[in-house]
């Protein structure tokens, strides 16, 4: 049965444009009201202290090991894929620096975001969502604790604390990673390597990598919790709610990486 | 079991509603509802599927806003309260959910301590244990209490869930559909615990439910919701002996099923 037709309640639903531009423009529009409402309760008490530190331990502590395994990689094979392209012209030398460069300013913060946004994110958007169709979050309000706060005001800031710090971990087991290749074909020294990082990066590589991925971590914990919080239709819609925080989550962090970059590079 | 007589207090009324209104879309819910709810009474409303018993009592609790209407509660008007306010008057107002919504993540211990621990600060932990232990004895589970939700059968879920909103020691309570999808024998057991918890705290209740059972076991009044508004209220005999057809079809489903 058509509602719109049949049932004597309804009226057919009229669109401004057109349903899928409407949609479009009133989820940003809604988005847009939720980042308001975060910045509006972060600074009201109460202020969820020990829910930030739980989340916080769920998001930093617990990527680990998969944060530990895709850095290392990612070290490791940049390395060995640098290394013919230099060996062309005698500049294998050169590895540590452009290791350094690459891994600050650009490969860290994007993989770790990446993974957080693969992990977390969808970790958030699940939960959430699923908290929400079974009217836990409904219960959380009618025993008069503000479950905006509790739930979300201290996952967002949980990824926006947690994020940088892993991305800083990222870099030194991705550096790791890149000076066991770098030290087992060139036999370049632990110091000399290290020395030879440190050398090349600047304040302003550390202060854009630690700034974007602040700004990472706000976007994922932001994507995850704004899908899960709205999620509706089910349990369907909790498996949506999930993949759609992982994707405007990726899609975001690319699109902030970018105009990052071109802000930075300004300043260089 | 035969209901004792109860002081309902017919000039206190505790939650009034004039002329409420609620859509979603342009599908039209509740039509112009009018209602008072007495200090002391066990109100149970009736009504099919869909038509809007819930949302009732979401926006008794302000979960939902009316489109139209005023909602007293405990002589404050829901929909003017800000969000302070509205806290405050939470507290008052105990919610029980259909499918109980118990924090799947937590204990049973966790999940009673939890608006208890976040509404009352300053409470030593053998005060809160105190309490617990005291809402998990008057629902009969004092059993269950490290156990986690999905340990626990649909009828333990409910009493959880019913003791969850009793810790904050609530004036009024609503319950959504208290009985729906449990078994006949746990039905019997969840409306006494419905009147035996109106009895020890001394509560004013909302019924929402389509089972005739529990209507008439535990309502004081029943109030029959009917194509978006109340079309006949009083006993469930009084209710029952109307010839209104609508009513009557309800009536005959229910025990000819």
């Amino acid at each position: 049965m058509d509602p719109n037709t049949e049932n004597p309640n309804i009226t057919p639903r009229k669109y401004v444009i057109s349903k899928k531009l409407d949609s479009m423009f009133f989820g940003i529009y809604h988005a847009y009201q939720f980042v308001l409402r975060f910045f509006r309760e972060v600074f009201v008490p109460p202020y969820e202290f020990k829910e930030i530190i739980h989340q916080c331990y769920e998001v930093g502590y617990k990527s680990l090991p998969l944060i530990s395994l895709t850095g290392f990689i990612t070290g490791v094979v940049f390395t060995n894929q640098s290394r013919p392209s230099l060996a062309n012209f005698g500049a294998t030398s050169w590895l540590p620096s452009l290791i350094s460069i690459a891994i600050i300013r650009a490969l860290a913060p994007l993989v770790t975001a990446l993974i957080a946004a693969g992990k977390v994110g969808s970790n958030m958007g699940a939960e959430l969502g699923s908290m929400k169709v079974t009217e836990q979050i409904d219960a959380m309000e009618v025993s008069a604790t503000n479950p905006f706060k509790y739930l979300v005001v201290s996952r967002i800031l949980a990824t926006t604390f947690m994020i940088p710090i892993l991305v800083m971990y990222t870099a030194c087991v991705a550096l790791m990673g890149a000076f066991l290749s770098v030290h087992s074909n060139e036999q370049t020294s632990f110091s000399m390597f290290f020395s030879q990082v440190f050398d090349t990066i600047s304040f302003l590589d550390i202060f854009s990598t630690t700034f974007k991925s602040t700004v990472f971590g706000f976007t994922i914990g932001v994507v995850g919790c704004y899908h899960g919080y709205n999620s509706s239709k089910g349990t369907e819609g909790v498996g949506r709610a999930a993949n759609s925080a992982v994707v405007a989550a990726m899609f975001l962090i690319f699109v902030e990486e970018i105009i990052i970059v071109q802000i930075v590079n300004a300043f260089r | 079991m035969v209901k004792e007589q109860k002081a309902i207090d017919r000039n206190n009324a505790v939650i009034s509603i004039k002329g409420l209104k609620k859509a979603f879309g342009d599908l039209e819910v509740l039509r112009g509802v009018d209602l008072e709810v007495y200090q002391g009474e066990n109100l149970v409303v009736l009504g099919r599927s869909g038509t809007g018993k819930s949302v009732l009592i979401k926006v008794i609790s302000g979960l939902l806003l009316p489109d139209a209407g005023d909602v007293e509660v405990l002589g404050e008007s829901v929909e003017h309260l800000s969000t302070r306010e509205l806290m405050a008057l939470r507290l008052k107002v105990g919610f029980s959910f259909q499918n109980s919504a118990l924090y799947d993540s937590m204990t049973v211990r966790q999940n009673l301590e939890f608006p208890l621990v976040r509404n009352s600060r300053s409470l030593r932990r053998r005060e809160i244990n105190r309490e617990v232990e005291d809402v998990l004895d008057a629902v009969g589970l004092s059993q269950t209490i490290e156990q986690m939700p999905s340990e626990l059968s649909g009828g333990q879920r409910k009493r959880i869930g019913i003791a969850r909103t009793l810790i904050l020691r609530p004036e009024i309570m609503l319950y959504d559909e208290p009985t729906a999808g449990l078994d006949p024998i746990t039905c019997i057991e969840i409306n006494n615990l419905i009147n035996e918890v109106q009895e020890k705290y001394k509560t004013t209740s909302i019924i929402i439910t389509h089972d005739l059972t529990c209507a008439k076991e535990t309502g004081d009044r029943i109030a029959m919701l009917l194509d978006g508004q109340f079309a006949i209220q009083g006993t469930f005999d009084e209710v029952f002996a109307s010839k209104d057809e609508r009513v009557q079809s309800f009536y005959n489903y229910n025990f000819t099923q």
